[in-house]
C-alpha cells in the first residue's frame, strides 16, 4: 500500500526538486558510450576541410584546384563560385549581418574559410586542402579597433560599404557596425559637472575563446529523394539553427532536421553559425552524400566563437562618503570582420545595460560603439549573456577605484552602495526591474566566513614588511533567462522556450524541451522540477532535447536560460496535467475538485487522507472510459513561455592572492563564492556549475588572451600558447549560498552557470589590484600573468631584492 | 602516399588487425576503423589528453602515437573498463562525485586516472592534481575529479586488502 509510506518517504522517492540526484547523462559517458559529432559514421559519408587564408585582408586573384582534384581521394573542390548559382555563398548571421561561407573575392581574417574539400577520409582531405593553390593580393590590415574609424581606414567590407544600416540603426563609416546607449545622458553629465568626486578608468576586456574540449563540427547529410536535410551538429542552439538553415536554403524548415546529440561543452562557442556548417550542408547537397566536418583546435581559436575584444571607459561621480550618484561607461567593441555576435535584435549590445550592478545608481548613461576590424567574427560571449562579463567586470572595478580614491574599504564602500533588501523589485537607471536580492547578507556571510577583517590585518602585516597580499571582492548581480520576447527576438524570433509532457498509462512521463544541454545535466534537473510538480519519480520521466524533429521549438541553451525559460516551461506544463489530474481525481473519488487537496503525489479528500488517487492512478485513468463527461484522454500537455522578466541571481565572491614581487607569480591562496540563485533544484549540479564557471573566470583573468601582430596574424592559437589551467594550476573552490527566490519563476529559480564567471573575473582583477592598492595603482589589465604582474612590480621599482 | 602496412595489436583483450597508412595516428585507427569513439580528440597536439589511452602500461595520448608504433601492444581503452557489466571503481566514482559534466574529457581522465593508481595507489591531493595535468577540463574545475580519484584509490585499496 502506497499509504504505508511516510510523506517524508514518498517525497525522497521522488527525487525532486533540491535533491542532489545523481546525473542520468553520467552512465554512457563514463563507459565512453557518449555520442558526440564527431562519433557519427554515414555510409557513403565524406571528410570536408577547410582551405583558409594565410592573411588577414587580402583580395583573391584566383583559385587552381587542379592538384587538389589530383589528391588520390578527393572528390571535390568547393569554393564560393560553386556555391553562387544556389545563392548559398553568403549566410545571414544571428546578428543581423551576412558572412562568406567561402570567401567571396576577398578575405577579410587570418584563417577565413576559402576553399571546401571534400574527399573519402580526413587524411585525403587534409592532403587536398594542402594542395589547392590560391593566389592573393595583400591589403593593409586594421587590427586595433581604435584605428577602424579612421577617415582613411582600409575599407573592409566592400560588399556591405554602400550600406547606412547593418541591422542596428546607422552607420557613420564603412567599418562602423553600430552605436547604441541607453540612460539619461544629459541628466548624467550634469552629475558628472558638479560631483564632490569623479573616478574615471581605461578598461579592456581583452579577445579571448570560450574553448570547449570538443571543437565545433557537424554531419550534414540530404536525402535528394525525400528532399529531407538531417545534419547533426554541435550547436546550443537547434531550433533557432533549423530556422536560419530554412531561410538560406530554401529547404522547407518541415524537412530539416538538426539533431545536436551530445555536446562536449559550448560555453557560447556553440551558438552561431559557422562556415563549415553550411560548406557541409552545401556539400552534401550538391553531392547527395553525407558530409562530416570537423573543426581542428587551432581553426577553432583561430575562426569560431571569440568572446570580448571590449575597450571600455568606465566613470563614477560620488559624493565625499562614497555613495555613487551616477555612472557613465562607453565601450568600443570589436566585432571582427562580420557581425556574426548572438544578440537580440532590439540589443545588439547585448545586456551591457545591466552595469549598475548591485548598486543603486541615481543616474546612469552607457554607449557601445561597434566596428569592424580584419580579426575573426564570433559569438562574442564566453560563459555570459551578450556582454555582461564587460558589464559586471567594469562596475565592479570601478566601485574599487571609487574606494581607493576616497580610503573606504572595498566592503564598507559596497554596503552604502547596494540596493537594499526592502527596495526589491528594483527598477535600475538603466530600465532593467531586479527581481530579488539580499546583497548584504551575502557579503556578510562571505566576509564572516573569510575573517575579513583578519585578512586586512594580516595585509598590513604584509605590506609593512614589503610583501604583497591582494584581497579581491566582488559583489556582482547578473541578468540571464533571455527573454521577454517583447524586448528579446534573434531574426525576429522570440526568445521565448518550450516544455512538452507527455504521462503515459502507467505513470512514467517523457518529456521535451526547446533547450540543449552540453553538461549542463538537464535530464537530470528538468526531470526533478516536474517529479516535484506532479508527484512522479524523477526515476521514471525522460528529458529529451536537441533533436528538431521531437523537441517543441525554442531557442536553446544558452546565458543561462535553461532554468529561466525552459525550466519554468516544464513546470508550467505540469501545472496543466495537474490541473487535469485534478478534475480526473475528483470524478473517481466522487467529491468536488474543492475538497481535494494535494499531497506529495497523490489527490486526497480533505480531511481523510486515506480516501486519495496517486498521479500514477490518474494517469492510468486518463486513458480508460472513466472520465469526466467531455473530457479529452490522455495525460499530456505543452507550454511556450515567454518570461515576463529576466532573472538576476547575484553573489559575493572573495578571493585572497600572494605576489612574488621578483617574479610576478601569483598564487591564489583562497577563493570563497556565496552564489544565490534562488530555489536550488539541484545542490550538486550548482556546485559543479561554480566549480566550472570559476575555473574558466581563473584562466580568463590568469591566462587568457587571443593576440595578434599588426598584420592580423594570429600570435597564440593552439592549446601550446592559449592558457586553458590544468588542475595544478587550479585554485580550490569554496562555496556557500543564499536563497532568494525569484518572485515571478515558477519555482522561483534563476540561472547559475555563469555567475561564478561574470563574478569571478572582477574578483580575480580585484585581489590582484588591491595588492598594489597601497603603491598607488588603480588597475592593471587582464591577463594577470606572471610576466605582466612582474612588469607592474618593475614599473612601481619593487621588483629587485 | 606510402604503402599500407598491417598492424596487430591487443585491444581490451581481443586481438585486432588493421591495415593502415604508415602516417595514420591511433587516435584515428581506434576511432574510425575499429568503431571505439570513447577516446576524443580535443585538441591534435598533446596537450589535452581528450584521447588518452593505455598503451603497453603506460598513459599515451593517441594522437601522437602512430598505430605502427603499436605492433604487439597491449592497449586499454575507456570501453576496457567495465568487467562483465561491472563498473570499474573509478567509473563508479566519477558518477558519485559528480566528476564529469559535458563528458568529453572522461574516458580520457579515467583511463589517466587508472594508470596514476597503478603507479601510486595511494596518492595525495597534489599527486593526483599533478598525476592527471595532462588532462584538460573545461566544465568541472577538476575539483571533483580529485575527489573521484581520491574514493576510487580507497575503494580499489580497500579491495587489494580483502
Amino acid at each position: 500500500m502506497p499509504g504505508d509510506q511516510t510523506e517524508l518517504e514518498r517525497e525522497l522517492k521522488l527525487e525532486g526538486v533540491g535533491t542532489s540526484r545523481k546525473r542520468k547523462e553520467d552512465a554512457r559517458f563514463i563507459r565512453g558510450q557518449g555520442s558526440y559529432v564527431d562519433d557519427i559514421k554515414l555510409p557513403g559519408m565524406l571528410f570536408g576541410a577547410m582551405v583558409r587564408s594565410p592573411y588577414a585582408h587580402a583580395r583573391i586573384k584566383s583559385i587552381d584546384k587542379s592538384k587538389a582534384l589530383a589528391v588520390p581521394g578527393v572528390v571535390a573542390v568547393l569554393s564560393a563560385d560553386d556555391l553562387k548559382p544556389v545563392n548559398l555563398h553568403w549566410m545571414p548571421t544571428l546578428g543581423g549581418d551576412v558572412q562568406a561561407v567561402l570567401a567571396d573575392k576577398k578575405v577579410c581574417f587570418q584563417l577565413q574559410e576559402v576553399a571546401f574539400v571534400l574527399a573519402n577520409d580526413r587524411y585525403a582531405a587534409a592532403d587536398g586542402a594542402d594542395a589547392v593553390e590560391v593566389d592573393y593580393e595583400e591589403l593593409p590590415a586594421i587590427v586595433d579597433p581604435k584605428k577602424a574609424l579612421a577617415p582613411d581606414a582600409p575599407v573592409i567590407r566592400e560588399d556591405i560599404a554602400d550600406k547606412d544600416n547593418v541591422g542596428h540603426g546607422p552607420r557613420t563609416h564603412p567599418n562602423h557596425i553600430f552605436t547604441w546607449d541607453a540612460g539619461d545622458k544629459e541628466g548624467t553629465d550634469a552629475v558628472f559637472a558638479s560631483a564632490p568626486v569623479t573616478v574615471r578608468e581605461e578598461i579592456l576586456n581583452p579577445r579571448v575563446h570560450p574553448c570547449p574540449l570538443e571543437t565545433c563540427g557537424c554531419v550534414a547529410s540530404f536525402d535528394k529523394v525525400r528532399g529531407q536535410l538531417t545534419v547533426y551538429m554541435t550547436t546550443q542552439a537547434p531550433h533557432l539553427v533549423r530556422t536560419v538553415v530554412a531561410m538560406l536554403s530554401g529547404i522547407p524548415e518541415s524537412k530539416i532536421r538538426i539533431v545536436g546529440g551530445d555536446i562536449g561543452g559550448g560555453f557560447g562557442n556553440k551558438v552561431p553559425v559557422y562556415p563549415g556548417y553550411v560548406a557541409a550542408i552545401v556539400a552534401s547537397i550538391v553531392t547527395g552524400v553525407p558530409i562530416k566536418w570537423i573543426e581542428s583546435r587551432i581553426d577553432n581559436i583561430s575562426t569560431t566563437g571569440f568572446a570580448r575584444d571590449y575597450h571600455g571607459v568606465g566613470e563614477l561621480a560620488a559624493d565625499k562618503d562614497g555613495r555613487i550618484k551616477a555612472l557613465r561607461f562607453t565601450a568600443l567593441a570589436d566585432h571582427g570582420a562580420f557581425n556574426a555576435h548572438v544578440s537580440a535584435t532590439k540589443l545588439p549590445a547585448g545586456l551591457f545595460s545591466i552595469c549598475t550592478g548591485s548598486y543603486a545608481i541615481p543616474k546612469a548613461y552607457c554607449r557601445v560603439d561597434a566596428v569592424y576590424t580584419n580579426k575573426a567574427p564570433g559569438g562574442v560571449a564566453y560563459r555570459c549573456s551578450l556582454r555582461v562579463t564587460e558589464a559586471v567586470y567594469l562596475i565592479e572595478r570601478m566601485i574599487d577605484v571609487l574606494a581607493q580614491k576616497l580610503n573606504i574599504d572595498k566592503a564598507e564602500i559596497r554596503r552604502r552602495n547596494f540596493v537594499k533588501a526592502e527596495q526589491f523589485p528594483y527598477t535600475t537607471a538603466l530600465g532593467w526591474t531586479l527581481d530579488s536580492g539580499n546583497y548584504q547578507v551575502a557579503l556578510e556571510k562571505t566576509l564572516k566566513a573569510v575573517d575579513y577583517e583578519g585578512l586586512r590585518r594580516e595585509q598590513a602585516e604584509k605590506r609593512a614588511k614589503g610583501e604583497l597580499m591582494g584581497i579581491g571582492i566582488c559583489t556582482f548581480t547578473e541578468i540571464v533567462g533571455a527573454g521577454p520576447t517583447k524586448v528579446c527576438d534573434i531574426l525576429g524570433i522570440g526568445l521565448f522556450d518550450s516544455c512538452d509532457i507527455r504521462v503515459n498509462p502507467t505513470g512514467s512521463a517523457i518529456a521535451r524541451l526547446g533547450t540543449m544541454s552540453q553538461g549542463q545535466g538537464h535530464a537530470t534537473t528538468y526531470a526533478q522540477i516536474i517529479a516535484t510538480e506532479l508527484g512522479l519519480p524523477s526515476e521514471e520521466i525522460q528529458i529529451e532535447e536537441g533533436d528538431t524533429d521531437k523537441a517543441p521549438y525554442g531557442a536553446g541553451t544558452w546565458g543561462s536560460r535553461s532554468t529561466p525559460v525552459a525550466g519554468a516551461a516544464a513546470a508550467r506544463a505540469a501545472r496543466k496535467i495537474k490541473d487535469k489530474a485534478r478534475k480526473i481525481a475528483a470524478h473517481l473519488l466522487e467529491v468536488g475538485e474543492g475538497d481535494l487537496e494535494w499531497n506529495v503525489d497523490r489527490f486526497r479528500v480533505k480531511g481523510n487522507p486515506s480516501e486519495a488517487k496517486t498521479m500514477k492512478d490518474i494517469a492510468m485513468a486518463a486513458h480508460t472510459s472513466n472520465l469526466p463527461d467531455g473530457m479529452e484522454k490522455g495525460l499530456d500537455a505543452t507550454e511556450y513561455y515567454d518570461p515576463p522578466n529576466m532573472t538576476f541571481p547575484f553573489g559575493a565572491y572573495l578571493c585572497v592572492v600572494d605576489i612574488d614581487k621578483f617574479t610576478g607569480e601569483t598564487k591564489v591562496r583562497r577563493f570563497y563564492a556565496l552564489d544565490d540563485c534562488g530555489t536550488r533544484i539541484n545542490p550538486m549540479i550548482i556546485e559543479g556549475q561554480i566549480h566550472g564557471g570559476l575555473t574558466e573566470a581563473f584562466a580568463v583573468a590568469m591566462g587568457q588572451a587571443v593576440p595578434f601582430d599588426e598584420n592580423g596574424n594570429h600570435l597564440g592559437n593552439s592549446l601550446m600558447d592559449y592558457f586553458l589551467p590544468t588542475a595544478v594550476e587550479t585554485p580550490k573552490w569554496e562555496t556557500d549560498f543564499t536563497v532568494t527566490p525569484s518572485p515571478h519563476h515558477p519555482i522561483g529559480a534563476k540561472g547559475v552557470a555563469e555567475s561564478p564567471h561574470v563574478g569571478g573575473i572582477p574578483c580575480f582583477t580585484n585581489a590582484v589590484v588591491d595588492a598594489f592598492a597601497h603603491l598607488g595603482v588603480t588597475h592593471m589589465d587582464m591577463p594577470h600573468t606572471s610576466y605582466r604582474v612582474w612588469q607592474q612590480c618593475k614599473a612601481l621599482g619593487i621588483n629587485k631584492r | 602516399m606510402a604503402k599500407k602496412q598491417a598492424v596487430s595489436f591487443k585491444l581490451n583483450g581481443k586481438e585486432v588487425d588493421v591495415v593502415v597508412e604508415p602516417r595514420e595516428l591511433l587516435i584515428h585507427t581506434l576511432r574510425e576503423k575499429l568503431q571505439h569513439t570513447g577516446p576524443h580528440i580535443g585538441c591534435e597536439t598533446s596537450h589535452c589528453g581528450a584521447c588518452t589511452v593505455d598503451l603497453n602500461g603506460m598513459s599515451v595520448k593517441s594522437c601522437t602515437v602512430l598505430t605502427v608504433q603499436c605492433e604487439g601492444a597491449e592497449l586499454l581503452t575507456i570501453e576496457g573498463f567495465a568487467q562483465a557489466g561491472e563498473l570499474h571503481a573509478l567509473q563508479e566514482a566519477f558518477h558519485l562525485d559528480h566528476a564529469l559534466q559535458c563528458g568529453f574529457c572522461t574516458p580520457g581522465m579515467i583511463t589517466r586516472a587508472y594508470r596514476l593508481l597503478k603507479e601510486n595507489p595511494n596518492p595525495s591531493e597534489e599527486e593526483i592534481r599533478y598525476g592527471m595535468a595532462g588532462n584538460l577540463c573545461r566544465c568541472t574545475g577538476y575539483q571533483n575529479i580529485v575527489k573521484a580519484v581520491q574514493s576510487a584509490a580507497k575503494k580499489l585499496s580497500a579491495q587489494a586488502a580483502a
